[in-house]
């Protein structure tokens, strides 16, 4: 059991941090930079990932055995095309606003090298319930980032956070919008395309600056362990 | 008679630093921006010192975050010489807040992020500029008209005021000071013809228009030929003294004149003049101040004269044929991003060796 306990603490730490999709393996970038100009859109979409993720990682951890290697590829798109195409249609019935707002990015999905390439690293090797959390912890590691990124772009752009949360999750959410600060000239920048642009490059900048600062944390506690070794050997 | 001396290498003297040769752009700089005062008022200078000193507190900033020295690199005067250009880009009565943005981008994100002097990519002025353009579109054409034709005349106080408040001492704002004397609200002439052209008048018709009059060409927007020919004379002080070779800037106004003088032939109704392109907007400031940076410009002479025809070419095509009035700032951008692939192929033969391809051919 403390086996299965460490294989999925590492699951964890790797598609949350150490090997993010969004972060680390830049995959998904197309979706990633298009739709993050509000909260709410990153979370739609990283929850529409994320569903995709799992269901695409459990049926390819399930069939992994009957499927030949030779034409793997095509049925591994075939099965994120039907989950996607699930998730596209619930979206229209259930989020239509959401699902406007978000447009060709729901079918895109598909093209998303995030998934793939966890079907094709990982769940076609891997038992489902492995793969099931493999891709729960990827997906959530991406939808973070685009909910930061999103979050983000909102703030410095429109001055605003959770806007069009209806859109997500109903009438209730209709006054959720909080107003950071009223501007009438928006920082159209931060909205535009480049505003992704610039906004992901300071998150993996800054991502990368936490992992040199821990880095440089452990190798001076480590060092301090070698020197108390050094006296127990003279002792 | 010429000094010689007989020593040992190198023979090439240093005769200026970084500080000495940005200081002499800033005074080759004076003639355009006094011009400038003169035709729209007090809010020029306020900005300069306003993006001056941000872009020297942004510049002294990182600096100290990443740990290097700051005097030393403060006194290349080469953050003064980006506030000073994005100064005299903006409206002069912008909000202070969108000059604080703009310097504080072209500094902090163009300029130090790729390194600081020397390594950016980009011209960060330019950047800074361009960052405010697309941001806030609105503001950033909102340029009021010359003194003489302003229907309210803003003095200091109040374009202190409207710069930090939004309003005059007397209340006005920005919209209400872009009236001029005949009841109309001003724009600048590239952007009243632009306009003009878009409802159904041609070239000729929308140069009778009070924008134009005071001009000493037809083509001259009142204020704005005088401001051009005020840069023109200090980049030619600029040539004299050496600070930039000849071929950016002369290959840049060939490139606005060429391409708009054939456009012009192909249906003068429609297309301006090549007097109009040269003289309005930000053509002569940006052939001998903006496009000659010495760090993001190309630095072969092949290359300069390609940097320099491909900008002005952009310059009018963006003009003519994009959505906004002006495009000095866009295409400098643009061709700041082929300069690697221009120096690549403009790689002058070093004396002694065959040119490259003729190497490559006898292997």
């Amino acid at each position: 059991m403390s086996n299965l306990k460490d294989t999925l603490q590492t699951l964890s730490i790797e598609g949350l941090w150490k090997n993010n999709p969004a972060l680390v393996q830049l995959l998904g970038l197309c979706p990633l930079l298009a739709v993050t100009a509000t909260f709410i859109n990153g979370l739609g979409l990283g929850l529409a990932t994320l569903f995709v993720l799992v269901g695409a990682n459990v049926t390819v951890s399930v069939v992994r055995q009957w499927v030949p290697n030779d034409i793997r590829i095509p049925v591994f798109v075939m099965i994120i095309a039907a989950y996607v195409t699930v998730i596209e249609l619930l979206m229209n019935a259930f989020t239509y606003n959401l699902y406007l707002a978000l447009g060709i990015f729901i079918p895109l999905i598909v093209t998303n090298c995030a998934i793939i390439g966890r079907a094709e690293a990982y769940a076609s090797k891997q038992p489902p319930h492995l793969a099931a959390y493999d891709g729960f912890v990827m997906g959530l590691g991406f939808a973070l980032v685009l909910m930061l990124l999103g979050g983000m772009r909102e703030i410095f752009g429109a001055g605003t956070l959770f806007a069009g949360a209806d859109r997500l999750f109903g009438d209730i959410a209709s006054d959720w919008t909080i107003v950071v600060f009223q501007t009438d000239n928006p920082f159209l920048l931060a909205i535009l395309p480049p505003g992704a642009f610039i906004g992901m490059g300071l998150i993996i900048a800054l991502k990368n600056y936490i992992d040199s600062v821990y880095k440089s944390r452990v190798e001076s506690e480590s060092i301090t362990k070698v020197e108390r070794a050094r006296v127990t050997a003279e002792s | 008679m010429m000094k010689l001396r007989v020593s040992s290498s190198p023979h090439q003297r240093i005769t200026r630093d970084t500080g000495a040769v940005m200081r002499l752009v800033m005074y080759a700089a004076i003639p355009g921006l006094l011009a400038q005062a003169w035709f729209f008022g007090w809010g020029v200078l306020i900005q300069l010192v306003l993006a001056i000193t941000i872009c020297v507190a942004s510049e002294a900033l990182i600096l100290t975050v990443r740990k290097k020295p700051v005097y030393f690199a403060l006194t290349d005067y080469s953050a003064v010489l980006t506030g000073w250009l994005i100064a005299v880009s903006i409206p002069p009565l912008l909000p202070w807040w969108m000059t604080f943005i703009g310097c504080a981008f072209a500094i902090i994100v163009a300029k130090q992020l790729y390194g600081g002097l020397g390594f950016n990519l980009f011209n960060p002025a330019m950047v800074g500029y361009v960052v405010l353009l697309i941001s806030f579109p609105a503001a950033m054409t909102q340029w009021t008209p010359t003194t003489s034709q302003n229907m309210i005349q803003p003095d200091f106080a109040d374009a202190l005021h409207i710069i930090f408040t939004g309003f005059t001492v007397s209340g006005h704002d920005i919209e209400q000071l872009r009236f001029t004397v005949d009841g109309t609200t001003s724009a600048t002439p590239l952007d009243y013809v632009k306009t003009a052209l878009t409802q159904g008048n041609t070239y000729s018709e929308s140069l009778a228009h009070s924008t134009f009059s005071g001009g000493f060409f037809d083509a001259a927007g009142a204020g704005w030929g005088w401001v051009s020919l005020a840069y023109l004379a200090g980049g030619l002080v600029l040539l004299q003294q050496r600070v930039i070779s000849w071929h950016i800037p002369m290959s840049l106004l060939g490139g606005v004149f060429v391409t708009s003088l054939i456009l012009h032939m192909t249906n003068g109704d429609i297309f301006g003049s090549p007097l109009f392109h040269l003289l309005n907007g930000a053509v002569m400031i940006g052939a001998f101040f903006i496009a000659t940076d010495p760090v993001s410009a190309s630095t072969t002479p092949k290359g300069r004269i390609i940097f320099g025809a491909a900008i002005g070419f952009w310059v009018v095509i963006i003009r003519v044929f994009g959505g906004y009035p002006d495009a000095l700032a866009f295409s400098v951008l643009i061709l700041n991003m082929a300069v690697p692939l221009i120096d690549y192929y403009t790689q002058p033969r070093t004396y002694g060796h065959r040119a490259k391809r003729q190497s490559v051919e006898q292997k």
